[in-house]
């Protein structure tokens, strides 16, 4: 049975899970840490992904992208209102946004599968074992375009994506499995930049998801930029400085920023550092948990209609749910859990951690599809209405919102003129009445037999799988023969290009892994650099003159290789180092032993 | 336009094949699960949701038999445990579960199941009346001028405030008027119920049955044009 793991590809840190004996964990590198931020930069040696990226940020912030997230499945015009936050460049080609990094322009599937690869690596050092099947989450109110965008990121980061879920159902198989929940739940999915709420109905191993809501474009994402503009005007009114025309500390600000904001689910009060551009000094202040929370209150009570929505579709009341699930870094803050609180009348429940959970139950759905786990099964909801236009530039309804996938709906189409061979369908996913009102997902003609108006007969099936995602096919009713459609999506890449980013993910996975080992031999070298020079320092006074000085010649030789292309060469030099160095630190080691030692008593010793 | 439209003689001659098991052509005798090789067989267009189900053509059902009646066959027919197998076993088990769930969405409401098994004995209900029914028809057109007078009126006038009273007043009556629609409609599911389990075969036996279709065809129809005029009114009012 090959392992199939489990994916959260969230808007500001990811995270891989599997699943070994029944329980899920989650991977971390080897400095213990669970989450990859979902950061890509463009250094001088390459495309680094995850923390060593996320350094960049502030320093070439061109170059440094974070929360692509928002922009799988999209076009430029669907963001156009805050281009003016992100520092990289943006276009569009093809219905799809392109992201400018150097020379190049990626898709967001193409800068979602670094992050899939970076933890695809992950995983795969971490178990020793080669990965190729994975459950990658999605927010439940992503649509058609961007479930499939999320599919496109893994099938170029060489991952046969076996099944897209929702984030807050996986949670609750995570908690299902973990604390046996029975009842009635609310998932309340409050993440980095997409709001969640499903209520599901969990009984004898069945998830039944009965509605779900959201907003994929609200998360702790803009909490932050509240606290940007705050301290930016200020920064304006005391120092007369546009902080918006320097990049690179509108990032720092944003760091600041979100750092503050996480310090004070915990803490009443935090200093705030801002570094002002050409060396003019700092802007501080003191940012209060109250004054926070006045500014995040119109942003969280955002999240409370598409609860309501969701409960009226489950056709459910507050007091009907038996428990309240929190998910996502953003329920930290208090005024978060109190809102909840407010409006189901219920403290929520939040045992895991709710970073981890989404990754830990996408762990579980990935063991139910290799047939692992065999008691438990997810029956999930099409969030969004799927329809097609009609005449007056209508949308007819096919499939409501909230009905249980696989769901499929057929419609018979015939012609208006005689002779006419073909018929236009433009499909459609919302809630509204008029076309323009809604989300274009595709338009595809439909091929017709040349016969007298009315009389040929196509019967088209509208299928949404398991992953959220339409496929379609067409009968003629006539003669019985199937056709082929030929979907041209409106806001997504086409097979095509698909194909050849994988070919090209391929053909560039050899740079990348040399840039990753050059970056990684940079890193270790520099740390090895300051801890020897440090030990020289502190313990140089112990060893013989021509030892230190042969530590000294190593030392030159790993700093002037350091910054070489070659990344045997540095491990080459690091080793030497390191040999030249051993007596040090055992000298050194012996020397602190001996120190610690004085002064006290022989009994406390032993 | 409708799926549940009958279907033409020529669809219907595909029964015999979807007899056999599609993988190794012995007469299927499973339910859904060829006994020779054990492949999951699709569920046939033929199939109406009550058969698939697993219960009688009836208008009242025990709506936990059937949650559990969703639930065991969901676990039969869902893709996720089809993960390991053929593409051909995927493909039928995504069209079965897509079957299924259609089946116990439109069985587990009361309304959507009648006007099913209307569908099923009578054809189609789905031509939703585009005038009032006759005994609400002075009552409608009342209702449709107050509307368009509020619509156009100053809504924190004192004419907009009367109007939006005597809205309420009418939303309310229309509420009362679609309870006792469900209600006298549950009397006929239950007559229909029992005429069904009789099992009679005599004329008095059809005419009986003829005169419940047209009563529930009427009443089902009347309880979904009130119903849109309710969300109308609600809409406007909200």
């Amino acid at each position: 049975m090959t392992r199939i793991v489990g994916i959260d590809l969230g808007t500001t840190n990811s995270l891989i899970a599997y699943m070994k004996d029944g329980q899920p964990y989650v991977v971390p590198d080897r400095h213990g840490r669970t989450m990859v931020p979902s950061v890509v930069a463009l250094t001088d040696n390459g495309l680094i992904v995850g923390d060593s990226a996320k350094e960049h940020l502030t320093r070439s912030p061109e170059r440094t992208v974070y929360s692509v997230k928002r922009f799988m499945g999209k076009g430029l015009v669907d963001v156009q209102d805050e281009l003016a936050y992100f520092p990289y460049q943006l276009t569009e080609t093809g219905g799809v946004i392109r992201i400018r990094l150097g020379e190049k322009s990626y898709s967001p599937p193409q800068v979602s599968a670094m992050v899939l690869k970076e933890l695809k690596r992950r995983v795969e050092a971490y178990l020793g074992e080669s990965i190729s099947q994975a459950v990658i989450t999605v927010p439940a109110y992503f649509n058609d375009s961007q479930r499939q965008a999320t599919k496109d990121a893994g099938l170029i980061a060489g991952l046969e994506v076996l099944r897209i879920i929702n984030e807050p159902t996986a949670a609750s198989l995570a908690y299902g499995l973990q604390e046996k929940t029975q009842g009635t739940i609310a998932v309340y999915d409050f993440g980095g930049g997409t709001f969640d709420i499903s209520i599901l109905k969990l009984k004898d191993g069945i998830f039944e998801v009965l509605a779900t809501n959201g907003d994929t474009h609200l998360g702790g994402d803009d909490l932050d930029r509240l606290l940007v503009d705050l301290f930016i005007g200020q920064v304006q009114q005391q120092h007369r400085i546009n902080l918006s025309e320097y990049p690179d500390h509108m990032q720092a600000v944003r760091l600041e920023a979100e750092r503050a904001k996480i310090r004070l689910s915990d803490d009443l009060k935090v200093a705030i550092t801002i570094e002002l551009p050409d060396g003019k000094g700092h802007f501080t202040r003191e940012l209060t948990r109250e004054q926070l929370e006045s500014l995040a209150l119109p942003v969280i009570e955002r999240t409370l209609a598409p609860c309501r929505m969701a409960l009226k579709d489950a056709g459910l009341t507050p007091k009907d749910i038996d428990e309240v699930v929190l998910v996502g870094g953003s329920t930290r803050m208090p005024l978060v859990r109190q809102r909840v609180e407010a409006l189901f009348g219920k403290a929520p429940h939040c045992h895991l951690n709710p970073d981890e959970v989404v990754a830990l139950g996408a762990a579980v759905q990935a063991d139910i599809l290799s047939g692992g786990t065999t008691h438990m099964l997810l029956l999930d909801v099409t969030p969004l209405s799927l329809g097609i236009e009609t005449m007056g530039g209508v949308m007819s309804s096919l499939i409501r919102r909230n009905t249980t996938i696989p769901a499929s709906a057929k419609e018979m189409f015939t012609t208006y003129v005689d002779g006419q061979t073909g018929v236009d369908i433009h499909i459609l996913q919302g809630e509204r009445e008029l076309v323009k009102d809604n989300r274009s997902l595709a338009r595809f003609r439909l091929k017709v037999p040349p016969l007298p108006a009315g009389v040929p007969r196509i019967e088209v099936t509208f299928l949404i799988d398991a992953n959220g995602i339409l496929n379609v096919t067409a009968t003629d009713m006539r003669t019985g023969q199937s056709q082929s459609i030929e979907v041209k999506p409106s806001y997504g890449l086409s097979d095509v290009e698909v194909e050849r980013m994988i070919e090209d993910s391929f053909k560039f996975a050899a740079d990348d892994v040399n840039a990753r080992k050059l970056i990684e031999a940079r890193l270790d070298a520099e740390t090895l650099l300051k801890t020897t020079e440090k030990s020289l320092v502190e313990a140089g006074h112990l060893i013989a003159v021509d030892e230190a000085q042969g530590i000294r010649n190593a030392l030159s030789q790993l700093a002037t290789v350091k910054d070489s292309t070659d990344p045997r060469a540095i491990r080459a030099r690091m080793a030497e180092l390191e040999q030249a160095a051993k007596h040090l630190n055992v000298v050194m080691l012996d020397d602190s032993l001996k120190k610690s030692l004085q002064g006290k008593k022989v009994t406390e010793v032993t | 336009m409708d799926q549940h439209t009958p279907e033409s003689p020529r669809t219907r001659g595909l029964q015999m094949a979807r007899s056999m098991c599609w993988h190794c052509q012995s007469a299927v005798t499973g339910e859904y699960f060829c006994e020779r090789c054990v492949k999951v067989q699709p569920v046939s267009k033929e199939t109406d949701y009550f058969t698939c189900l697993g219960f009688p053509r009836r208008l009242t059902l025990d709506q936990k038999k059937l949650e559990a009646k969703f639930y065991e066959l969901s676990r039969t027919f869902h893709p996720d445990f089809y993960q390991t197998k053929s593409s051909a076993e995927q493909t039928i088990s995504l069209g079965n579960a897509a079957v299924l769930n259609t089946a116990y969405r439109t069985l587990r409401d009361p309304i959507q199941r009648a006007e099913y098994l209307l569908c099923l004995e009578a054809g189609s209900v789905k031509n939703i009346r585009t005038s009032p029914p006759a005994d609400l028809f002075e009552e409608i057109l009342e209702l449709q001028d107050t509307l368009e007078a509020y619509r156009s009126s100053d809504r924190d006038s004192q004419k907009g405030r009367e109007l939006r009273v005597a809205l309420e007043t009418e939303q309310r009556a229309l509420d009362q008027r679609k309870q006792e629609m469900e209600a006298q409609l549950q009397r006929l599911f239950t007559e229909w119920d029992q005429l069904q389990d009789r099992g009679e075969a005599t004329s008095q036996a059809r005419a009986e049955r003829d005169r419940l279709l047209k009563q529930m065809r009427d009443l089902l129809s009347n309880r979904t044009y009130v119903t849109s005029i309710v969300n109308d009114l609600a809409a406007t009012i909200a």
